[in-house]
């Protein structure tokens, strides 16, 4: 729950309330991505993940 | 106070302590746990850090963190939408990653933390900084500087890749940013994957290759992959880099740009490389260059920090030096990831709690960066014995006397004493040591000590008072981050023949009176050695000194390719069995190698996974 309230903060300072539905339909579909296989492997290159 | 600083998660991850402002101890996770640029959470390294200040978790007023995890979400999601369909592979494998743990950062590092104590109320003590202002801060508030112009330069942060910082007394404010995808180091690391190299440890290598080369590809790096600006901003053009979108940093097109796939690693290096190797670091130093003249005239201050991955480009730094727009360059020693940790800690103590910055009186507050684990005597003993290690303890007089004899002979010298230093480079804690004036001593140290590739150069340290007699430089370099060259009166002139010969060929013609410590340019990358720092460090080079004429020395880092410097005692006396180091000594002990057990012989060469 306070991630949820720390994220919701971070949407309104950040002013990206127009990120929040595409981020929900990303998440679920990463949520998928999770359920669907069994371990996360980590890309090899620089710090963007 | 005690304020802990935490970098985590992503590489090179780091704990820092600090008293009131005063940085206690810092160290890496890697060198604990003997992973190298090991990313977990730096559990053990906390361990060392509250055990070096005789503090207990409980005592810990603020854990800073080195960035903010939802800013980074931000940026991923972001460039996701903006490359959309493509990029599906990169956001499949980065999606459950971050659904998993990296979004829920906070749950995570209270999970970690509660491994310390589980009645400490973590959560409310926990703070995140920026990843630049960390890098910024870690910069600025060590520096000897009351006021400075702070650049940090690094692949990427958040959203931020360079930025420009001013800073004055307690205060620390980000006055610019450029911004991903645009990235100097995300530029330089495309080539290091290019030329066969592994991304986030191999540009330092790329750097090393660079002088065998020709920039014969600046113009096309200029002309297609680069727009730099006057003021040192700049633009990439992305069509060139799968970095966005793919697993890899270069696409088909940078590979035709430049007339071929990327080299593989262990591939036979070719003049091509090289090439490209001098061409992106023409390109680098003139960002950086830019950069520096450009923040010199909008903030019309004398100083200049410099922080981020970008820092560690020392002959880079050294162009900046040399280049007049600041009269005084500070650079910290820990540039890279493990650094944020210190600067968050430092952004926490200095901004988020108010606190004012103690005056420089003119040192940085680094204390040559020996703030890892040391060890008494008795100690050293007791595990060189567990060990199974045959040692000589020796007084001060007899151990520097013999030491200063072997090397003058031509040893290969395992050197560990007191801290450990924090950062990449080992400055004389934890090194492996050489004569300088041996025309052999490159190669035996790179192909029988070190087991790496033939190329790379050697740093020199040198006493600070005699670093003028030697080299092109007359100014505090403690932390091997300036490149100079060697002065020209030592310099050996080569034949015409010599002249003739291209790339490593050049390596084995002396260049100067120093060949082990002179790059193919002529130039050093180095360290002065100070009597307030590092005591038994400055002993050793005055007593070579007298018995040789020669204030200098080889140093590199006491570790074998691919492993982590050592730490414990035991660690250099494996990587000691493990290699052809001749002698060891640690504290007052001295180990020979011929007086060992022969049963106790390791096998390094391949021990470790090539860096």
């Amino acid at each position: 729950m306070s991630f949820l309230k720390e994220f919701w903060k971070f949407l309104r300072v950040r002013k990206k309330f127009w990120l929040a539905p595409i981020l929900i339909i990303m998440v679920i579909l990463g949520g998928l991505i999770v359920l669907a296989q069994g371990s996360a492997v980590a890309p090899f290159i620089y710090t963007l993940f | 106070m005690i304020v802990v600083g935490i970098s985590a998660f992503y590489h090179d991850s780091a704990a820092v302590l600090l008293r009131d402002g005063d940085i206690v101890a810092a160290a890496q996770e890697e060198r604990f746990t003997r992973t190298k640029h090991d990313p977990e959470f730096p559990i053990n390294a906390l361990r060392y850090c509250l055990d070096a200040a005789g503090v207990t978790a409980e005592q810990v007023d603020c854990v800073a963190f080195y960035d903010k995890p939802f800013l980074k979400f931000e940026r991923l999601m972001e460039t996701y939408l903006a490359f959309a369909p493509r990029g599906f592979a990169s956001f499949r494998m980065a999606l459950p990653l971050w659904l998993r743990e990296k979004l829920f950062l906070k749950d995570l590092l209270v999970r970690r933390l509660k491994g310390l104590s589980k009645s400490v109320p973590w959560d409310d003590k926990l703070v995140f900084g920026e990843h630049h202002l960390s890098h910024a801060a870690s910069a600025f508030y060590p520096s000897p500087f009351d006021e400075a112009a702070v650049l940090t330069l690094d692949g990427v942060g958040e959203w931020a890749t360079s930025s420009l910082a001013i800073g004055s007394g307690q205060k620390l404010a980000i006055h610019q940013e450029l911004h991903f995808p645009h990235s100097l180091g995300l530029l330089y690391s495309a080539f290091t994957y290019y030329t066969g190299f592994k991304v986030n440890s191999g540009e330092y290598k790329l750097m090393g290759l660079a002088p065998y080369g020709e920039p014969r590809y600046a113009k096309e790096i200029r002309q297609h992959l680069i727009d730099i600006k006057d003021d040192g901003s700049f633009r990439l053009d992305l069509a060139y880099f799968d970095y966005c979108t793919g697993l890899t940093m270069t696409n088909d097109r940078f590979a035709a740009l430049f007339g071929g796939p990327a080299r593989k690693p262990e591939e036979l290096l070719t003049q091509r490389h090289m090439d490209l190797a001098a061409s992106v670091q023409e390109v680098t130093e003139e960002v950086m260059l830019k950069l520096a003249r450009s923040a010199a005239a909008q903030t019309r201050l004398k100083n200049l920090c410099l922080a981020g991955g970008v820092a560690l480009n020392c002959v880079a730094n050294g162009k900046v030096l040399r280049d007049g727009a600041f009269d005084n360059i500070w650079i910290q020693p820990a540039s890279g990831d493990a650094g944020g940790a210190l600067g968050a800690a430092l952004n926490a103590y200095h901004g988020f709690l108010d606190r004012p910055r103690i005056p420089s009186n003119g040192r940085d507050r680094m204390q040559g960066s020996y703030l890892g684990p040391s060890f008494a005597q008795s100690d050293i003993e007791a595990r060189l014995a567990g060990a199974g290690a045959v040692y000589e303890v020796m007084n001060d007089d007899e151990l520097f006397a013999e030491a200063s004899r072997t090397l003058a002979e031509g040893c290969a010298m395992g050197w560990f004493q007191g801290r450990m230093e924090f950062g990449p480079r080992a400055l004389g804690g934890r090194s492996i040591l050489g004569d300088p004036r041996s025309p052999t001593m490159q190669s035996v140290l790179n192909l029988k000590v070190k087991y790496r590739e033939s190329f790379r150069p050697f740093a020199p340290s040198v006493l600070r008072e005699d670093v003028a007699d030697w080299f092109e430089l007359d100014t505090d370099s403690p932390y091997m981050l300036l490149v100079a060259g060697v002065t020209p009166s030592r310099r050996l002139a080569m034949t015409e023949e010599q002249q003739k010969l291209f790339g490593i060929e050049k390596l084995n013609v002396p260049r100067s009176q120093i060949p082990a410590v002179t790059h193919i340019d002529y130039s050093a990358r180095i360290q002065t050695v100070h009597g307030d720092t590092n005591p038994r460090y400055h002993r050793l080079l005055t007593e070579f000194k007298r018995r040789t004429g020669c204030p200098v020395l080889v140093n590199t880092s006491f570790n074998v390719r691919g492993e982590p410097i050592v730490c414990l005692p035991e660690d250099a006396f494996r990587c000691f069995m493990g290699s052809e180091i001749e002698i060891l000594v640690v504290g007052n002990c001295l180990l020979r190698k011929e007086s060992q057990n022969p049963a106790l012989r390791l096998d390094y060469k391949g021990a470790f996974a090539p860096d």
